[in-house]
């Protein structure tokens, strides 16, 4: 029995805003399945009063001096976009 | 000229036998008529080289050289490369061309060096074998039927097959050292943070990090001594003073304390590759080393904590990849969700989307802490394993790879049994590790790689221990028959 079945994977990939072929749900599913099913081994080991690792060195996030140090580039960056108009990037209406 | 390392290369060029413009043809020449056959360059800039190469013989006439100038290389296309296309393996990025460099590349064209053109990889770096790149699959150059291993299976190749005389790679889970061993070169992996990740396209935040691809432990040490040092664009780089690399590497090893983990010499390795790793062993005994076993009881837990790990991290550094800003976009979208939907469900190959829609469960509502929080838990298990050993041992040693590299196409209906190919090297990522792999010797004619585990920041040491092995080998001198 498989732990997540078509529909799972459905609301899965609109979670994440991913188009996946209809045919290839199934495998999908049996895939996230087994990968779940091995990542299961981890709720045998007690990892009570462990203190979670982010960082390898357990460093903190750097914090630097609120100066700007980056001149506006925008030209640049937008000729790399699919569409663009005046300074803005283009995508569908979303307010009617 | 193309057997050279880049130590003899630099000699070389010094001692006016050749110019970079010469060798850069030469590597030109070659990637030209022989990569038809590995794939293993996405794009090759021959332009470029050559006026990088006429500049750096400008400036060694002028002496201003430093050791890597006028040295030709292959940079992985995950390193964003100003005005070069950048695709990171994806159809997503195919029409990328970056608008900046990476730290690495503009420390590489600081340095002097020459950039040949970008390798092929899995794509977006998620894979074991250089199967899933959009850009199609890289052959093994020691057996064409073989893969070089992943995900900078190009750059492996391309190094292997005297197609460039060392390229740049980097490793989220083994994607350094697993290709190195299948492809008989000398890769290294550093400590977390030691280069910057700035304009290295995001994989696993956490876990991700760039190294050289060499044929000797020394050019890995001359690399490394480029690419090493804080970042302030890179707020995760760490900021620890870098040594000479080239330094210590004559320093003696006798004496040398050598740990072998058990758990990485049972179950699921193959025997052939086993009685490698033990005459590799037996070498170091004899220059003076001290063999000692030990335990990293958390070794299973390696695979199941990267896997949840490694997603969850790709599922939120991938939704930049929008179709909104630059990459690949859907035709004639009829709202913004269909805009995301279908430009992110034709831009990703199957196991991107696999690693997302994984990702994206376990950060999902309700989850988060039973697999993303869980996992960091197991994760610090593991590092605090390492910990403990290196209070007993200096350098930790066993195979890179359960197997030599295995076949196109062997693999790829089961994901899984790929994920385990690299379960000696995934620890060494989630610990945050310097790890190394360099050639210890053949198995059934393929090569096999010994992968060398040290403390953090302990490059130096890994390069040192590497470099006395190649002193008594010649295993990282091998060329395969094809490409000699």
């Amino acid at each position: 029995m498989s732990r997540l079945d078509k529909s799972d994977v459905e609301k899965i990939a609109f979670l994440a805003r991913l188009g996946v072929d209809e045919q290839d749900m199934p495998e999908y599913a049996a895939n996230l399945s087994n990968i779940l099913d091995m990542v299961e081994q981890l709720n045998s080991v007690d990892t009570d009063g462990v203190k979670p690792m982010a960082h390898p060195l357990d460093a903190v996030q750097r914090l630097r001096a609120d100066e700007v140090t980056e001149v506006n580039d925008r030209e640049n960056l937008q000729s790399h976009a699919p569409e663009t108009a005046e300074g803005l990037y283009l995508v569908p209406r979303v307010v009617e | 000229m193309y057997n050279k390392t880049i130590a003899e290369l630099s000699a070389g060029l010094e001692a006016g036998e050749f110019s970079s413009v010469e060798l850069t043809q030469v590597y030109l020449d070659r990637i030209n008529s022989l990569d038809e056959q590995l794939n293993s360059f996405i794009t090759v800039t021959p332009e470029r080289a050559l006026e990088q190469a006429k500049n750096a013989d400008i400036q060694r006439a002028a002496g201003n050289a430093g050791i890597l100038n006028g040295i030709p290389l292959a940079q992985k296309d995950i390193f964003c490369t100003k005005d070069v296309k950048t695709s990171c393996g994806s159809k997503m990025l195919d029409p990328f061309i970056s608008p900046y460099n990476a730290t690495t590349i503009n420390k590489f064209n600081d340095s002097g060096a020459v950039m040949l053109g970008k390798t092929n990889m899995d794509e977006f770096a998620m894979g074991s074998s250089n199967e899933t790149s959009w850009y199609g699959p890289v052959k093994n150059p020691w057996k064409q039927d073989a893969v070089p291993g992943g995900s900078s299976g190009g750059s492996a190749a391309a190094v292997a097959a005297r197609l460039a005389p060392a390229a740049t790679g980097t490793d989220t889970g083994g994607s350094i050292r697993q290709p190195a061993s299948f492809c008989g070169i000398t890769g290294l992996k550093p400590t977390y943070g030691r280069v910057s990740r700035y304009g290295m396209i995001a994989f696993a935040s956490s876990l991700d990090q760039a190294g050289p691809m060499t044929r000797t432990a020394e050019d890995a040490a001359l690399m490394l001594n480029v690419m090493a040092g804080m970042d302030p664009r890179d707020s995760t780089s760490v900021d620890e003073a870098v040594p000479d690399y080239t330094a210590n590497l004559n320093d003696s090893i006798e004496g040398l304390k050598i740990g072998l983990p058990k758990e990485y010499f049972s179950e699921g390795l193959d025997d052939s590759v086993a009685k490698v790793i033990e005459s590799a062993v037996k070498e170091y005994e004899k220059m003076g080393a001290v063999i000692k076993e030990i335990s990293l009881p958390t070794s299973n837990l390696a695979v199941p904590t990267y896997y949840i790990i490694a997603p969850s991290e790709c599922s939120s550094n991938l939704s930049r990849m929008d179709g909104v800003r630059f990459g690949h976009r859907c035709k004639d979208p009829k709202d913004l969700n269909d805009l995301y939907i279908r430009s992110r469900g034709e831009g990703f190959g199957p196991e991107v989307k696999r690693r997302i829609l994984v990702g994206t469960y376990a950060l999902s509502e309700g989850f988060y802490d039973a697999y993303y929080v869980k996992a960091q838990k197991t994760r610090r298990l593991i590092a605090n394993d390492f910990n403990q050993a290196f209070d007993d041992v200096d350098v930790i040693m066993g195979p890179a790879a359960p197997s030599t590299a295995f076949n196109i196409g062997e693999l790829t209906d089961d994901p899984i049994t790929m994920y385990l190919s690299d379960i000696y090297t995934i620890a060494v990522n989630l610990a945050g590790l310097p790890g190394m792999s360099i050639p210890a010797g053949f198995a059934n004619d393929m090569p096999v790689g010994l992968q060398l585990i040290g403390k953090h920041f302990a490059e130096s040491k890994l390069l040192n221990v590497a470099h006395q092995f190649q002193k008594e080998t010649d295993w990282h001198l091998k060329a395969p028959a094809s490409f000699k």
